[in-house]
């Protein structure tokens, strides 16, 4: 078989083992990369030094394994442009603290991956050097903003990737692409090095083929910097270790399956028939209702965190591209796509003086994210987990985003409210339509720092599910 | 009809911390042989990159905020103000907004108590220089200085006149230098003053309509003749019924007139919002007791307590020291001087002048007391072994003596002078001064 | 509710220092007038009971030793090497007619 459909579990095993070789490891991928990295676009920039560094890597712990790496990681002798055409040819001139680690644990970046410019968007058509197909049906999208590396994980053109989330951009895209995505608690994962978009809602975290192995990755990149003040002393759990527990006896809640925009759909059926699925291995499923404002048991609507992400993501974005004019490295402002540009104003119109209220938009923005925060901790005393459909639709067709009412309002809006709580969640494929080859993807969020829960929780029923 | 100017003060303090506001590069800025050589991912805002606190220039603004009878802010935090210039790296300024560290302080003037509306923590910009290179007009840049800790202290409208700003600023200056935050050097661009001026109609309680910012003043001289022009300048626009622009001046030192640098038509829209890669801070009891534990005594207060304790004038020894540290020395030895008996009043006057080898600061306090003893011994001279030394030297100098008796006093020191040649021992000059003239 | 005009848009754009065509400036406007009606939603929630949550980690008091980090300071080879235009190991932009915010 070819190498490069292996996961990274596997890999990491047969090198090991000394069954299979970097060399004939990376003649796979390569070979991947050739045949359809043209026609996909998953790679901007793809490391043809890779196999080199690799073979220095062999006795550490990643043991060389080639990582696809999101265009927004800075790094060193590799041009980091966020797929926009302001940074088209900056080669940073620092490394971001998540690749150095990766780096440091034996990984090697293969290459860095297409997105939406500057991480503004849910399909990667953003981009400013053309969109990243799907590579399980080519007529649709990735996903995005982290569509290239979940595409890359897809395609076998990399045993893993990294990707960022700010409010769906690294679950979403798994699930359209069928991998598994991981968002960790803001503040597990350093941003330093990671090109800002949402400030306050940023979360580094890995693309997978397997629960298992965004638990290994996760572990190498996780933990406190000195570099970013934002992230937790809490110490590193050891996240491979909770994997094969039991999850019986869990209590689990199930969240915006009643929206109205989703209760009649078709992919509602996938939510209970994974509800099933953690039933019949004996943990507890509630329903739980849709609010239209702080209740107990009930989850609040997450149609409030449209106008908290407007102000506060869209402010944090325009004050986060303040720093392009082009005078210390990159193109001047006049380079930005049409979609950043639009995301800019949007964003200093929101925090302008033009908007006066009774008291500061953002300040009052604030105030409602803390009723989602509220939520959570109130639900998560209760609830070991809580899971929803992590997109409302399989991946649309190209071009299709812009014109479909769906899409970028409620594409986000599933995401949003755990994103700007800040909690973590991953998304792992839950179904797979054999006409499409598309697939849908379950959304399992978790508690401040409890990582070790959702992947536990992830990994049973990945393994419980046949797709 | 009669104009009352409303004048109120922002001065901005550079900290000499060894490293940045929010990173660990030298703050050096000045001395810096090259430009952009003190610089690092954060202060020159590449992408990516993530601002740390220096806690140190906090402890300081909230010394200085309590040496400015301040009010401490015990939950504060940085705000983002927005604004593009080309010295801004990031595009906005990591800067403090609506809980600054310190507010509502004050310092005494001798024309009324002048109120600290707040002492706020930020960064400082890279430079710009103006220049033409290759017949093109251009800004060249250097980050250098970006991201040095910059203490900002704006007062309420509570000054004036130009003499009190001056005096404002005197004493902000001196007090800083007692805690030894920052040298506050104006030259080196260190100590930033900048006064806001308008003028309202004597008898009106009413607020002024607009006001006028001065910039760009590197010298206590210059504030007093900078407002005092502007003063004049906005007088002639008001007596002819008109308004004086809401504008931005420098000032010419060398034309004595203040001169518009840009219009300040519509405020800013600096589009504030709480820094996101920053924390929150909490100052707590602990924190802020250790604070107040390593503040000294008062400058002010200590010179009147010298005056009382040691018999040293403030407007004397003021000029004697600048640190608190150095003030410590400087207790040392008058206490010295009070327990052998001394007068540390004429110490000080001794070593203002340069009449005294003293390596101040440095020497040990307690050999001062030495110092001064070899220099001013009052050695046993009899009152008639004088006056007749006295008589000798009168005798020797008839020209001097027809001076004096033509009015020129000053002769009096050139006969001192004489009389200690001769002596070969120290006199008090009064003494030697009350014979002369009985002689005579 | 403000009405968005041309104006409006034309300082936005000032603000944001990005040029904008006419063509664009309509379709700002509209979002524009979205972002107005959202946060007016924004307004109608019961938020009486809560504080604002600035940052979601809890953190507080994060600093750092006021020491020089040779290590992390860049050559003035790397600060310049991005640079389109440098003159004399400076960085180099047009001059502007009306400064903005001065300093020294």
């Amino acid at each position: 078989m070819k190498l490069n459909k292996l996961n990274l579990k596997q890999t990491l095993k047969l090198l090991e083992k000394k069954e299979i070789s970097l060399e004939e490891l990376y003649d796979d991928i390569f070979q991947a990369i050739e045949e359809k990295n043209k026609e996909l676009n998953i790679y901007l920039y793809v490391n043809k030094k890779a196999l080199e560094q690799a073979k220095k890597m062999i006795n550490f712990p990643l043991k060389g394994v080639p990582v696809a790496v999101k265009d927004n990681f800075l790094t060193i002798d590799m041009p980091t442009t966020a797929s926009s055409k302001v940074l088209e040819n900056y080669y940073p001139q620092y490394e971001s603290t998540v690749t150095k680690r990766l780096i440091s644990s034996g990984g090697v970046i293969i290459g860095k991956t297409n997105m939406d410019a500057w991480a503004h968007g849910s399909s990667t058509e953003t981009s400013d050097f053309g969109t990243t197909k799907n590579p399980r049906n080519s007529v649709y999208s990735p996903g995005g903003s982290s569509g290239g590396s979940a595409a890359a994980v897809a395609a076998n053109m990399a045993i893993a990737s990294l990707g960022t989330e700010t409010a769906g951009s690294i679950r979403q895209p798994a699930s359209w692409c069928g991998v598994v995505g991981l968002k960790p608690t803001y503040g597990r994962v350093s941003r330093y090095g990671v090109i800002a978009m949402g400030s306050s809602l940023d979360c580094p975290g890995p693309i997978t083929k397997t629960v298992e192995d965004a638990a290994i990755l996760l572990k190498y990149i996780a933990g406190k910097d000195e570099n970013d003040s934002t992230t937790s002393s809490l110490p590193v759990k050891d996240y491979l270790k909770f994997l094969n527990k039991s999850i019986k006896g869990f209590k689990i809640g199930i969240c915006y399956f009643d929206l109205p925009q989703l209760k009649d759909s078709q992919v509602n059926q996938s939510i209970k028939k994974a509800a099933e699925v953690f039933k019949s291995l004996g943990v507890q499923v509630d329903y739980l209702q849709t609010s239209e404002k702080l209740e107990q048991n009930k989850v609040i609507s997450p149609k409030y965190a449209i106008g908290v992400y407007t102000v506060v993501q869209r402010g944090e974005v325009s004050s986060n591209l303040a720093r392009y004019d082009g005078i210390r490295y990159g193109k001047g402002r006049e380079f930005f796509g049409a979609e950043a540009k639009r995301r800019v104003m949007l964003g200093i119109f929101g925090l302008s003086s033009f908007l006066k209220k009774e008291e500061l938009v953002y300040k009052r923005a604030q105030r409602v994210r803390t009723l989602y925060i509220k939520n959570f901790k109130q639900l998560f005393k209760k609830y070991d987990v809580l899971i929803s459909l992590t997109s409302p639709s399989y991946a649309l067709k190209i071009g299709s985003s812009a014109s479909s009412p769906m899409f970028g309002e409620l594409q986000d809006m599933l995401a949003e409210p755990s994103s700007l709580a800040g909690i973590c969640g991953i998304s792992v494929p839950c179904h797979h339509d054999k006409k499409t080859n598309l697939y849908l993807g379950l959304n399992i969020m978790g508690d401040y720092f409890q990582e070790e829960k959702i992947l536990q929780v992830a990994h049973v029923f990945e393994k419980s599910i046949v797709l | 009809m009669r104009y009352k100017p409303i004048i109120g003060m922002e001065v901005h303090v550079e900290l000499k911390t060894l490293s940045k506001m929010f990173c660990g590069c030298k703050n050096d800025p000045f001395e810096a042989k090259k430009p952009n050589i003190y610089t690092c991912p954060v202060c020159l805002g590449l992408p990516g990159a993530l601002p740390v606190a220096n806690k140190k220039a906090i402890d300081w603004t909230l010394k200085l905020g309590l040496a400015l009878n301040c009010q401490i802010n015990y939950l504060s935090k940085f705000d983002r103000k927005h604004y593009f210039y080309p010295d801004l790296p990031k595009g906005y300024q990591i800067s403090q907004y609506d809980l600054p560290f310190c507010y509502n302080g004050f310092i005494k003037t001798n024309d009324g108590v002048v109120r600290i509306c707040r002492v706020h923590l930020e960064e400082d910009t890279g430079k710009l220089i103006h220049t033409t290179v290759n017949g093109e007009k251009v800004s060249l840049v250097d980050f250098n200085r970006s991201g040095v800790p910059l203490i900002e202290i704006v007062t309420e409208p509570d000054i004036y006149s130009s003499s009190q700003a001056k005096e404002y600023a005197k004493k902000l200056y001196q007090i800083i230098r007692y805690l030894d935050i920052s040298e506050a050097d104006m030259e080196k661009g260190q100590m930033r003053l900048e006064a806001n001026v308008s003028l309202i109609k004597e008898d009106s309680c009413q607020l002024p309509e607009y006001k006028v910012e001065l910039k760009n003043i590197n010298s206590f001289r210059f504030l007093e003749k900078a407002i005092n022009s502007e003063i004049k300048r906005q007088i002639e626009i008001l007596e002819k019924g008109k308004t004086p622009a809401q504008e931005t001046r420098g000032y010419n030192a060398e034309k004595n007139q203040t001169f518009s640098q840009r219009s300040k038509e519509e405020a800013q829209d600096y589009r504030y919002f709480p820094e996101p890669d920053i924390p929150p801070i909490k100052i707590t009891n602990q924190w802020l007791k250790a604070i107040k534990k390593e503040l000294p005594e008062d400058i002010f207060s200590r010179l009147l307590r010298w005056q009382k304790d040691y018999q040293v004038r403030s407007e004397f020894v003021e000029n004697l020291f600048e640190t608190s540290l150095q003030a410590d020395w400087l207790e040392k030895v008058f206490q010295n001087m009070r327990k052998a008996g001394l007068d540390s009043g004429k110490l000080v006057n001794l070593i203002l002048h340069k009449k005294i080898k003293v390596n101040l600061f440095q020497d040990q306090p307690e050999k001062l007391v030495d110092i001064f003893k070899k220099q001013t011994v009052i050695e046993d001279v009899s009152d008639d072994q004088l006056k007749g030394i006295v008589k000798q030297v009168l005798k020797e100098n008839p020209k001097a003596v027809e001076d004096y008796k033509k009015g020129k006093t000053t002769v009096i020191n050139f006969l001192y002078g004489q009389v200690l040649r001769v002596l070969k021992k120290k006199v008090e000059f009064e003494r030697v001064k009350k014979i002369i003239e009985k002689t005579n | 509710m403000i009405k968005i005009t041309s104006l409006i848009v034309d300082k936005i754009a000032q603000l944001a220092k990005i040029p904008v065509d006419e063509k664009e400036k309509d379709k700002l406007a509209k979002g524009f007038n979205e972002t107005l009606e959202v946060v007016d939603e924004l307004f109608k929630i019961d938020v009486s009971q809560v504080e604002p949550t600035y940052q979601t980690t809890g953190l507080k008091n994060v600093f750092r030793e006021d020491k020089i980090e040779k290590e992390k300071m860049l050559s003035q080879e790397q600060v310049l090497s991005q640079a389109k235009n440098t003159h004399n190991c400076y960085f180099v932009t047009k001059r502007r007619l009306s400064s903005f915010e001065d300093s020294l």
